[in-house]
């Protein structure tokens, strides 16, 4: 087989197009990189949407902890506790869990049945625990960077007259993003990093589509030979990786560019496992 | 364990739950929470050290003891660190394997790799197939603790080369200024005084440890997520004691026990970071001081 017709075979594999099965008996280089590029498709699919959705949830979050009321401190506080202080591999488990237990046929609401079941698929149900990590995370950072915001800047925009959302639009908002930014840069990585437990936690693949690791995995259990396929893999993570930092480094350029001298540089510094 | 328990269809309500909580199976889940905290303190020192030797080797004169030491801190970085647990366990197996097959069996002439098999003489085997079964279980356990302190020590090695970089320069001029050699600047000054610098990176590097432990049940070690599976799964009644799926009420637990231990690290690493801190001259050292005085 040629290597352009494994790829029209193989380079969608993962989300159900393409061969039906996945390949036997020959496992070559093309093989390799074909289906293990294809799964990457899953992970930047919950990478991208668990952190668009995660950063507006954990702005909120982040409001929320650093609000004076009670009733809406301690349930941020709670939240953030919870998701940071335990391993994303048992919140895999335990979602997938929970979501199991939900009727197989859905609920009767007002004479409309709510389906559940496609809860319990990972491209929800993953997705739905990777957005509460994320924001969980990410909440803390940002209150952090809401914490250090500079007293200077808020007296200026009260003297001003600015009040309410105004305020936090214009002022207080990008001054946060700019103070978060580096750390926020590093969560983004992570959260990319963290994608590739997904298929290894309770969530099944169906018809063996997976992402990147779980293809790398079925090589290494079929080949018996780990220095191939895992290799591959680190290799599209670095590459993916680095393409992040490059987008959040334009960000960081953009937040700002509206201060005079040396921009603070993004410093990436590792912290994997959640 | 009870008397009572010895006809478990005859029990009801606690009596039976009791009789449940102590059964054989119930209690090596229980003991796999030992095997989870031993995997944590056997990991944490030797992870300390290859971090620093990394750590060291970045700063080293030598050419290619600073590149290894770089290529070390830099490894875990861009990929993630789950492909080092799948990878690292059964690379090291399979090296282990192949030069006990060179060494033991020379006059072996057939190639190692058999398309998709890995064949080595039956002496070479780790462990030997005629071993009992607590060895394997040691073996794939000391593969794990391997595969966690290269990994950690990776993290480990970049938290000390960022701290040994934040030392004042000014104080490691001033040692070589009085005569040291770098052996004695670097061990008289530089590393005695890294470690408050250290320590909130390496607080955050055991939180991801303990964090990072059911990621055992990859490695196939029977730890406390492989026994939640397994006891929590529906039990029909062939079993002495039958129930439905539980596996949720087991996962609780866990999420519990991390919990749990997240927050006696948070409040113990609070009371070494403020020991550390006093005296050092830095800002919070310096608050300190003066919230004495």
């Amino acid at each position: 087989m040629s290597c352009g017709q494994i790829i029209l075979d193989y380079g969608l594999r993962s989300i159900g197009i393409g061969a039906q099965l996945l390949p036997r008996g020959e496992f070559s280089l093309c093989h390799q990189f074909t289906l293990i590029g294809s799964g990457l498709i899953w992970n930047i699919y919950f990478a991208v949407l668990a952190l668009a959705t995660g950063f507006f949830a954990a702005t909120g979050l982040a409001l929320a902890k650093s609000a004076r009321a009670r009733w809406l401190r301690k349930p941020a506080e709670w939240f953030i506790f919870l998701f940071r202080g335990s391993p994303l591999f048992i919140q895999f488990f335990l979602a997938y869990e929970m979501l199991v237990l939900l009727p197989r046929g859905g609920f009767d609401i007002f004479g409309m049945t709510v389906a559940t079941s496609w809860l319990t698929k990972a491209w929800a149900g993953a997705l739905i625990v990777l957005f509460l990590n994320t924001a969980a995370y990410s909440a803390e950072i940002f209150y952090g960077a809401l914490m250090a915001v500079p007293k200077g800047d808020i007296e200026a925009a009260d003297a001003y007259g600015m009040t309410g959302w105004k305020k936090f639009r214009w002022v207080i908002w990008p001054t946060m993003l700019r103070l978060a930014w580096p750390s926020y840069t590093n969560e983004a990585i992570f959260l990319f990093h963290a994608t590739t437990l997904v298929f290894f936690s309770g969530f099944p693949s169906f018809q063996q589509k997976g992402d990147a690791l779980y293809y790398a995995k079925f090589f290494a259990d079929k080949t018996f030979n780990p220095f191939v396929p895992y290799p591959i893999a680190a290799f599209y993570f670095v590459l993916l990786t680095l393409s992040l930092i490059g987008l959040f480094g334009w960000v960081n350029r953009r937040l700002n560019r509206h201060l005079p001298g040396a921009r603070p540089r993004l410093r990436i510094r590792p912290q994997i496992i959640r | 364990m009870f008397a009572d328990c010895a006809d478990p269809k005859s029990l009801e309500g606690l009596v039976w739950f009791l009789c449940y909580l102590t059964t054989g199976k119930q209690v090596l889940f229980y003991w796999s929470f030992l095997t989870v905290l031993t995997l944590m303190a056997i990991t944490a020192p030797i992870a300390l050290g290859f971090g620093f030797g990394g750590a060291l080797a970045t700063r080293s004169h030598i050419a290619p003891l600073r590149w290894l030491g770089m290529g070390y801190t830099s490894m875990v970085r861009g990929v993630p660190d789950i492909v080092f647990f799948l990878f690292v366990p059964v690379a090291l197996d399979q090296g282990l394997e192949w030069i006990r097959h060179k060494t033991l069996c020379p006059d072996w002439t057939e190639p190692v790799r058999q398309g998709a098999d890995f064949v080595v003489c039956a002496a070479a085997k780790l462990p030997l197939s005629s071993s009992p079964q607590s060895v394997h279980q040691v073996y794939g356990f000391v593969l794990a603790v391997v595969a966690f302190s290269i990994v950690f020590g990776a993290f480990a090695a970049n938290v000390l080369a960022g701290a040994m970089q934040a030392v004042p320069h000014a104080q490691l001029e001033t040692a070589e200024a009085y005569g040291m050699s770098r052996r004695q600047v670097s061990r008289r000054i530089l590393i005695p005084q890294m470690w408050v610098y250290a320590l909130p990176g390496l607080s955050n590097l055991w939180m991801i440890l303990i964090k990072a432990t059911p990621l055992l049940f990859l490695l196939g070690v029977s730890d406390i997520v492989y026994w939640a599976r397994e006891l929590g799964a529906r039990k029909s009644q062939i079993y002495d004691f039958p129930h439905p799926d539980w596996r949720l009420w087991y996962f609780l637990v866990l999420l519990v026990f991390y919990l749990a231990m997240t927050r006696v690290s948070e409040v113990v690493l609070r009371r070494v970071t403020r020991r550390l801190t006093r005296g050092q001259a830095t800002m919070a050292g310096e608050a300190m001081r003066k919230a004495g005085a």
